[in-house]
């Protein structure tokens, strides 16, 4: 019936099958070294190599001194030997940019908290309390995580300025749960269905009403997917872009994206050094939040896609 | 059956506490749950939608309140060449960036799903270029892609390959080129880690029954992972190419529209026209001529979605 081969190998693999601990490596020994070589670690290594290379070349363009950032020929350029954290200094003490980073962490906690709230007791509505009409407010809302920003911007630009909100942190802080309440509603409706109805029907028999329900029960046991959520709508914050490039006007406003590509991008041609050094000021913390939750992450990226 | 049992105990519920019936309404208490989240949409996306639409009808322009004139600019984005180029461009953009996506994302998920060592590691930095603001990434690629002191360039030329610096995003073909490359760069992570979740949800029995009975890689790959990996491929995609066709900040960040509008999608050129120039009624009347696009687009993550169920067995919910 099977092939002479496919059926040795079948042999070897029931034979060494009790000995081998669960999570080995499956079916991959049907493979040679060299083969997974040149089919697995070199093109994962040119891919990985690409992916971080930007990155590379920013930290590395931020501790270069100036003169070696535009001598290719006398210096080689993928490294240096003698770092200088001037471009940092200059960035630190010379710009707004403190303020900058002030402003971005500021809008993003500030939006991602609201938004939370809002759409835990909304994701809690149309899962749990069911009421009329609830499974088309979830599929509206679906719809509105599809609404992108670049076609909002205008509209939402000329109804910041009615509301007097224009140049305000305020403006974005309203704007930005636009964006996020749709995401983090889908991801905790799903982590709610995962939640047992029967703990709800115990608390209800005890006499507990549905915001004791939803505060002593439901919330706690949701934990991990309101720190998903938290993560993902503060990265999003972080992200955004043509919102604040466009409510913003002020200097001193500004959040870290939009201002460095406004006040940090002029003809000066020394001025990669200070603006690579921007950059990676800007991207360090989210990396940083990112190392230590990158499995909450991961959930809430794929959680919002498989819902 | 839970279902069931709830609304049977909820009425004698409220009949036995005094409570009104505001607070035990599963409708009333479901209206107060989503007042706060409502709130948010319909001021902040729902009117706004609506306004932009009715802006795109108008000859509004900043800090004057317009007049009503029909399809006026749209008749007049009819004849403008710019806002064609740009139609083609973010078509362009959109195609070849997500067809590039999905081909490497889904390329790089089938490694990332190979049993090896530091796996977790580095599914881990895989998905940096994701997190990093999208910006701070694109100004990076500016310099990468700078005309003379390109680290492209400079290689090329060390390797005898070329002899002059190559100028990546001061001719028009090569600034294309560099975009859709940017693009494609930060895409991938998600692409890749979201069909990673999909790819660890196939059962490997799955693989050994059909090697037991002789299929090739490719077969395995053609007859179970891509079936099974569809719905989630569906909805991803969706995602993908939404966002790809609503692009702004990468072109605004690498080469704000130029050279002589070659980059220009439609996102950022009504930004141009609705803020820089101040025209909000054309720029309005160019974003909403993106809604037709959106549109499709919604409507094959709807299928996908509907698909996903169909095949996971599950009831219309």
């Amino acid at each position: 019936m099977t092939d002479l081969p496919a059926s040795k190998v079948d042999l070897k693999s029931v034979i060494s099958a009790p000995s081998r601990v669960d999570n080995s490596e499956g079916m991959s020994y049907l493979q040679s070294v060299p083969r997974r070589l040149v089919t697995l670690y070199l093109p994962l290594t040119i891919i990985v190599v690409v992916l971080l290379f930007p990155f590379y070349w920013m930290a590395l363009t931020s501790v270069k001194p100036d003169e070696q950032l535009l001598d290719l020929d006398k210096y080689n350029p993928f490294w240096t030997w003698n770092p200088t954290f001037k471009h940092f200094h200059k960035l630190l003490f010379e710009s707004y940019y403190p303020h900058w980073l002030w402003n971005t962490m500021y809008v993003a906690i500030c939006a991602t908290v609201l938004s939370i709230v809002a759409s835990v007791f909304a994701a809690y509505a149309i899962v749990r309390l069911r009421y009329k009409g609830a499974n088309l407010v979830g599929g509206l809302i679906f719809l509105a995580y599809l609404v992108p920003p670049s076609i909002l911007f205008i509209p939402l630009a000329t109804v910041v300025y009615q509301y007097g909100l224009f140049d305000s942190p305020l403006a974005l802080i309203l704007t930005y749960p636009t964006i996020l309440i749709p995401f983090s509603t889908w991801l905790l409706m799903g982590y709610f269905k995962t939640i047992p109805f029967e703990l709800e029907e115990c608390a209800l028999i005890d006499g507990a009403s549905r915001w004791q329900i939803l505060v002593k029960i439901v919330v706690p046991l949701a934990i991990p997917g309101l720190i998903s959520a938290f993560i993902f709508c503060f990265t999003l914050c972080w992200n955004e872009f043509i919102y604040a490039l466009t409510f913003l006007q002020s200097t001193s406003n500004k959040t870290v994206p939009v201002a460095i590509v406004n006040e940090f991008v002029d003809g000066d041609i020394y001025r990669w050094g200070s603006l690579m050094a921007g950059a990676l000021a800007g991207s360090l913390p989210l990396v940083i939040l990112y190392a230590f939750f990158v499995e909450h992450y991961v959930s809430a990226m794929t959680g919002a896609v498989k819902e | 059956m839970a279902d069931v049992a709830i609304p049977r105990a909820k009425p004698q519920m409220s009949e036995a506490s005094a409570w009104t019936q505001l607070k035990y309404n599963r409708n009333w208490l479901g209206f107060w749950f989503m007042v706060p989240a409502m709130a948010f949409l319909i001021f902040f996306l729902a009117y706004p939608l609506g306004l932009g639409i009715w802006l795109s009808f108008t000859d509004t322009r900043i800090g004057r309140v317009g007049q009503f004139i029909a399809t006026e600019n749209y008749e007049w984005l009819w004849d403008d060449s710019i806002f064609w180029l740009s139609v083609f461009n973010t078509l362009l953009y959109t195609f070849v960036a997500s067809a590039f996506k999905f081909a490497i994302g889904l390329y790089l998920a089938l490694l990332l799903n190979e049993h090896m060592p530091f796996k977790a590691m580095l599914r881990a930095m895989v998905l940096i270029p994701f997190i990093v603001p999208t910006v701070l990434s694109a100004l990076a690629f500016w310099w990468i892609f700078d005309s003379q002191f390109s680290i492209i360039s400079w290689s090329l030329k060390q390797l005898g390959l070329i002899s002059q610096n190559i100028n990546f995003l001061g001719d028009t073909t090569w600034a294309r080129i560099c975009v859709i490359f940017a693009n494609v760069w930060r895409g991938v992570p998600f692409v890749a880690i979201t069909l990673l979740a999909g790819l660890q949800t196939v059962s490997p029995s799955l693989y050994e029954a059909a090697t037991l009975d002789g299929a090739t890689r490719w077969q395995n790959f053609r007859y179970i992972t891509y079936p099974l990996l569809t719905p989630i491929i569906a909805v991803v995609m969706t995602f993908s190419v939404l966002f790809t066709f609503t692009d702004f900040q990468l072109i605004w960040a690498m080469t704000r529209g130029g050279p002589v509008n070659a980059t220009h999608l439609m996102a950022t050129l009504s930004y141009q026209r609705a803020i820089i120039a101040g025209q909000l009624g054309e720029g309005a009347a160019i974003s909403s001529a993106m809604i037709p696009f959106l549109l499709a687009a919604i409507m094959v993550s709807w299928f996908g979605l509907q698909r996903r169920k169909w095949q996971q067995g599950e009831s219309n919910d």
